[in-house]
């Protein structure tokens, strides 16, 4: 796919998103799932984005495919975007059908597994996996469980789970899924994907999410000192609130460069090294940078009225989703210490 | 928010090439330097070091032949640059004259100064410093005092300059000073110089010692130093233009997010191959920090190959990296106990007393944190 279409991908998908973002329908969707929204995500084909030209996919590059979710995330987008792409992507790798409708994986949640038996020839998928994204609206989940040492992928419907409802800061479903049933299909996931790479796609996927938030919250906080007078000049004429967004629009710049860098890592293979190091990365500028954008706002950012927290409450759950900063630091940690003090350099510039 | 888009920096695997050449020469040439030797950075100075890297063709890489360049492009001299940092090696001799001084003579200067001096500094063997900084005029870079005044076939230049690093060893200095009347804007009226520090008398140098007790910085007086009208660089008045643009060459370097790297590797050796799970997360939020760094670094060096002026992108990577290069000894004093000392016999204490030494100049030098921010902040629109 040339620049040029990747470009129109990501404009239709500006466009949509805007269209289906605004403050009000952000609102509704945290009571109810926004059908229209995503029937033109659909009809656009973006959740597809992710699967690979012979599994009938468009033929998007991956780093393109990836990009759409920072586009999701600076419009605090409330749809199984990433979700449905991870999933269609785990299933497409194993050669199992897609359907059609948003779909999720599991499990997420640190340290969970999932019992995948066979028994005369037949599947049986058992447990729980708690904190699935999107878990209610989704028509089916691609699980990834072990079977005899092998990394296999499970395409379960959701008739197949009971469902105990739970959500996230910013009010996304995050469900646990209890699972005692026979899967639709099950197959040996891509070689190479295991449990690490469907958390560390995840991962990247929210990194690029959390970049796009970042850039709106930039936006909207500097476009607000601009506004917002006191003292008889707009709050973004006075230092102490400059140095504040400058600090704001660092971690920004370095979310959104870590943002690319996993993007590329998901790209050549699920390298886990760059994706660990972007997610902490990014997960510590959400923090810091929906700290300050709230800051800046002052009371008016505080409140349901205004849209500010679409995005800040994003940006303090998806730094804790598919691992936080402490959970990939650690691996990062342990990879430069196992390869020692005068292996440190070769090991970054190899990253 | 186009100002700060950080374009992922162009693939080069002609540096990727270059990069082990550059790892066994620097093999064989730190042998015998230690970790306190090596935590010097970019401060270290060793003239017969600069000169066998000119040999090697790694000073003025980017240049063109006829003025002793090598034409390689900004990747391949990003990839030496950052192996010489993180090795430890004492680069300071020719640094500034490669990073800065060079590129605005080669940008510039007259076909004269070109030849008569970028060869000499490609081939390690000329030395720059800048002469910016003056008593009263730190921040404030506009407000310089020290004036030149036109005479008989040149100038005379009289005024203090001051935390000129490195002028006692140099050979040249790129002096920034009044030539209007001081009665027009600030930023106009100011001129560059290229001042020769061995053979223009009415020059004075002498030492300001940091609190290391180390003589890096200098204090540069001169009283009626006649400068000829080939001293000019570039336009007479022009100065303000000229020395902004230098800026993004200047704050973009890993030499910005490098500076304390030794402690982390001594920190590395101390901690083991099996450290703790707090230690462990802590090594890797630095490293993670880095790797981020690392990317936002080339991708200017990408912006400058592409003749690009990334200043505001440069002022964000230097911003980002003085902040890690002051908490890494911060954090590594915390996971393993230590006390600070150069005269120790542990290679870790001592580097971190020398970096913990020099950590506040690195929000300091080539601009503050609040000029950072506030270039900044001007990008965003704010000012």
């Amino acid at each position: 796919m040339s620049d040029t279409t990747a470009d129109l991908l990501r404009e239709t998908a500006t466009r949509l998103f805007q269209e289906h973002c605004e403050a009000q329908q952000l609102r509704a969707a945290e009571r109810e799932f926004p059908a229209a929204a995503w029937a033109a995500v659909e009809e656009a084909g973006l959740h597809r984005a992710l699967v690979p030209e012979e599994a009938g996919g468009y033929g998007v590059k991956v780093t393109d495919a990836l990009s759409l979710l920072r586009v999701a995330g600076e419009h605090a987008l409330p749809l199984p975007l990433a979700e449905t792409m991870l999933a269609s992507w785990l299933l497409a790798g194993a050669g199992l059908p897609i359907p059609d409708g948003p779909l999720t994986v599991a499990p997420v949640a640190t340290g969970e597994a999932l019992t995948l038996t066979r028994k005369d020839g037949v599947w049986h998928l058992q447990g729980a996996a708690s904190r699935v994204p999107w878990g209610r609206n989704a028509v089916a989940a691609a699980v990834l469980a072990m079977h005899e040492g092998v990394p296999h992928i499970a395409l379960i419907p959701a008739a197949s789970w009971t469902i105990a409802e739970g959500e996230n800061l910013a009010r996304e479903p995050r469900d646990t899924l209890s699972f005692d049933a026979a899967p639709e299909a099950v197959a040996p996931a891509a070689s190479g994907i295991g449990p690490a790479q469907l958390r560390a796609v995840g991962a990247a996927m929210r990194s690029l999410q959390m970049a796009g938030a970042l850039a709106r919250i930039t936006a909207v906080s500097v476009q607000y000192a601009q506004d917002r007078v006191q003292f008889g000049r707009p709050i973004g004429k006075f230092q102490a609130v400059q140095q504040n967004l400058a600090v704001l629009a660092g971690q920004t710049a370095a979310a959104s460069a870590a943002a690319d860098m996993a993007a590329e890592a998901v790209a050549e293979g699920v390298r886990l090294l760059p994706i660990a190091a972007a997610k902490a990365r990014t997960g510590e500028a959400a923090g810091q940078g929906a700290a300050i954008a709230h800051q800046v706002h002052g009371a008016i950012g505080f409140t349901y009225e205004h849209s500010l927290h679409f995005s800040t409450k994003r940006l303090l759950s998806w730094r804790d989703e598919f691992g936080n900063e402490a959970e990939w630091n650690l691996l990062v940690g342990r990879h430069m210490a196992k390869a020692g003090a005068d292996r440190l350099w070769a090991e970054i510039t190899a990253a | 928010m186009n100002a700060f888009t950080f374009a992922p920096p162009p693939p080069s695997s002609a540096a990727e090439a270059l990069r082990e050449e550059v790892r066994d020469f620097l093999k064989t040439e730190l042998s015998g330097r230690t970790p306190l030797q090596k935590a010097e950075s970019w401060n270290g100075h060793d003239p017969e070091f600069s000169r066998k890297m000119g040999q090697r063709g790694w000073i003025g890489m980017t240049w063109p032949k006829k003025y002793g360049g090598h034409e390689r492009s900004a990747l391949e001299r990003y990839v030496v640059l950052e192996e010489m940092l993180a090795a430890g090696a004492p680069v300071s001799a020719h640094w500034i004259a490669d990073r800065q001084s060079g590129p605005l003579l080669l940008r510039v200067g007259t076909e004269e100064q070109r030849q008569s001096i970028l060869p000499r500094i490609a081939a390690g063997e000329c030395f720059f410093c800048i002469g910016m900084s003056e008593p009263d005029s730190g921040s404030d870079l506009a407000s310089t005092r020290t004036r030149a005044t036109p005479v008989q076939g040149g100038f005379l230049v009289n005024g203090t300059k001051l935390w000129t690093s490195l002028a006692h060893l140099s050979h040249y200095m790129i002096l920034f000073c009044r030539t209007g009347d001081g009665k027009e804007d600030k930023h106009a009226g100011v001129s560059q110089f290229l001042v020769d520090l061995k053979n223009t008398s009415g020059l004075s140098i002498r030492p300001v010692n940091a609190q290391s007790g180390e003589h890096h910085f200098n204090e540069v007086v001169f009283s009626d130093a006649f400068l000829p009208e080939t001293a000019v660089i570039g336009k007479l008045g022009d100065g303000w233009n000229q020395v902004t643009s230098e800026l993004a060459l200047e704050r973009s370097g890993p030499e910005r997010f490098l500076s304390s790297f030794a402690v982390l590797v001594e920190l590395l050796r101390v901690l083991g191959r099996d450290p703790s799970e707090r230690a462990a997360i802590a090594v890797g939020r630095l490293s993670s920090h880095i790797l981020t760094l690392r990317r936002l670094s080339r991708s200017v060096a990408g912006m400058l190959q592409n003749g690009e002026n990334p200043a505001l992108e440069a002022a964000m990577v230097k911003d980002l990296g003085a902040l890690l290069e002051q908490e890494i000894p911060e954090v590594a004093r915390l996971l393993s106990p230590v006390e600070p000392s150069v005269s120790s016999d542990s290679d870790f204490a001592a580097v971190m007393a020398y970096v913990m030494l020099h950590a506040p100049s690195f929000s300091l030098r080539g601009g503050t944190r609040e000029i950072l921010r506030g270039i900044i902040a001007r990008g965003l629109g704010l000012r």
